[in-house]
């Protein structure tokens, strides 16, 4: 298969890595990954930088600002600095860098950026719903056992499988 | 005894750093594990390529394994690690939303970092959204009320409470019930890519 060709990890492999990792956060931090929180508090130093008096008096945004103290001073921006960088350097070293855009042969570049665009936003909004994403909630809750979580976990396959006959197009 | 961090033994600050090599590695590995294409990622809808399926399998047993048997050794404290709480209808709506957004977008916001930060533009789109879409929850979550806050709490909730089984139990019948999985995903993945050939 052509994936294999490229220098990519047995999944196995990369599980079992990533299966450390997480354990070794819960270990010595006492929390697990994350991801969309991260840019949740980004746009919350968005949201504070047009307007300070909106973002601080404001019930939502105003619980970022509460403690006095800065929203990247948070385990999360730290980590998730982490995975982007972690990202550029696989990439690299597998000379993997490249600017484009990945779409099946059927689908446009420009329907393709539309719908991840409208993909963001929908995820993006069920992330913050269900308070966090595929690492928040189902890898790092999915591995303590969280109840929650593996419910989560199951309606994403659940749902994504359901709507997969729809946007066929863009991907097979 | 572990962990670390809430027992005491380094402050934010140290923790911080440890984040970011925790955050590095997690990239690392999601980008050599395909996750920085949409349509390795998306693939998995197909039945094409379920390497999501089996990385994010691996990973959870891998990991609630070690926390399990460290617990069970006495080197970790896991009262003292956090766990999610359940809210269980905003979490069963929420991840029936993002089940759609993974498939119409391509990513979750996790691996559209790591896509980000290989060059891929679909990405860049993708988490464009997602900051949308989180500015709109900021504008829109008094709207949820009670379902939110409230609907299906039982605030910290494992499975072995859920089922009223020993956790070793749990996590033996969660790692058996992955390895028939991984067994068949092998097969389906045969099965899909032979039709598709011939």
């Amino acid at each position: 298969m052509e994936s294999k060709s490229k220098g990519y990890w047995n999944p196995y492999m990369g599980g079992i890595a990533l299966g450390i990792v997480l354990f070794l956060s819960f270990f010595i931090l006492g929390n697990g990954l994350g991801a969309s929180g991260a840019l949740q508090r980004l746009v919350a130093w968005m949201v504070d930088v047009v307007s300070p008096v909106y973002a601080e008096g404001n019930n939502y945004w105003g619980h970022y600002f509460a403690d006095g103290r800065s929203v990247f001073d948070h385990w999360l921006i730290y980590e998730v600095l982490g995975v982007f960088v972690g990202g550029f350097l696989s990439g690299l070293l597998a000379g993997r860098l490249k600017i484009g855009t990945d779409m099946g042969p059927r689908w446009t570049k420009h329907k393709r950026w539309a719908f991840a665009f409208a993909g963001g936003i929908i995820m993006g909004y069920g992330a913050r719903l269900a308070r966090g994403c595929t690492s928040g909630q189902a890898l790092s809750g999915g591995s303590v056992l969280a109840a929650g979580s593996w419910a989560f976990m199951l309606m994403i396959f659940v749902t994504a499988y359901a709507t997969a006959y729809f946007v066929r197009k863009q991907w097979i | 005894m572990a962990p670390f961090l809430v027992n005491g033994y380094f402050g934010d600050q140290t923790s911080y750093i440890i984040e970011f090599i925790i955050g590095i590695a997690f990239g690392f590995i999601l980008e050599r594990s395909g996750f920085g294409k949409s349509t390795k990622l998306a693939a998995q809808f197909y039945f094409k390529d379920l390497t999501v399926f089996k990385v994010m399998f691996t990973t959870i047993i891998v990991a609630m394994m070690l926390v399990f048997f460290t617990t069970g050794f006495g080197w970790l404290n896991f009262e003292w690690v956090g766990v999610n709480e359940t809210y269980l209808w905003s979490q069963i709506l929420g991840g029936a939303l993002m089940g759609v957004g993974f498939v119409v977008g391509g990513f979750c916001p996790g691996t559209s970092i790591v896509a980000a930060a290989t060059g891929r533009i679909d990405a860049v789109f993708f988490l464009l959204g997602t900051l949308v879409a989180m500015f709109g929850w900021g504008e829109t979550v008094e709207l949820w009320g009670d379902f939110y806050t409230k609907a299906g709490y039982y605030g910290r909730l494992t499975l072995d409470q859920v089922f009223g089984l020993p956790t070793g139990v749990v996590i033996f019948f969660i790692v058996i019930g992955a390895l028939a999985l991984f067994y068949g995903a092998e097969k389906v993945e045969k099965l899909v890519n032979e039709g598709s050939k011939s």
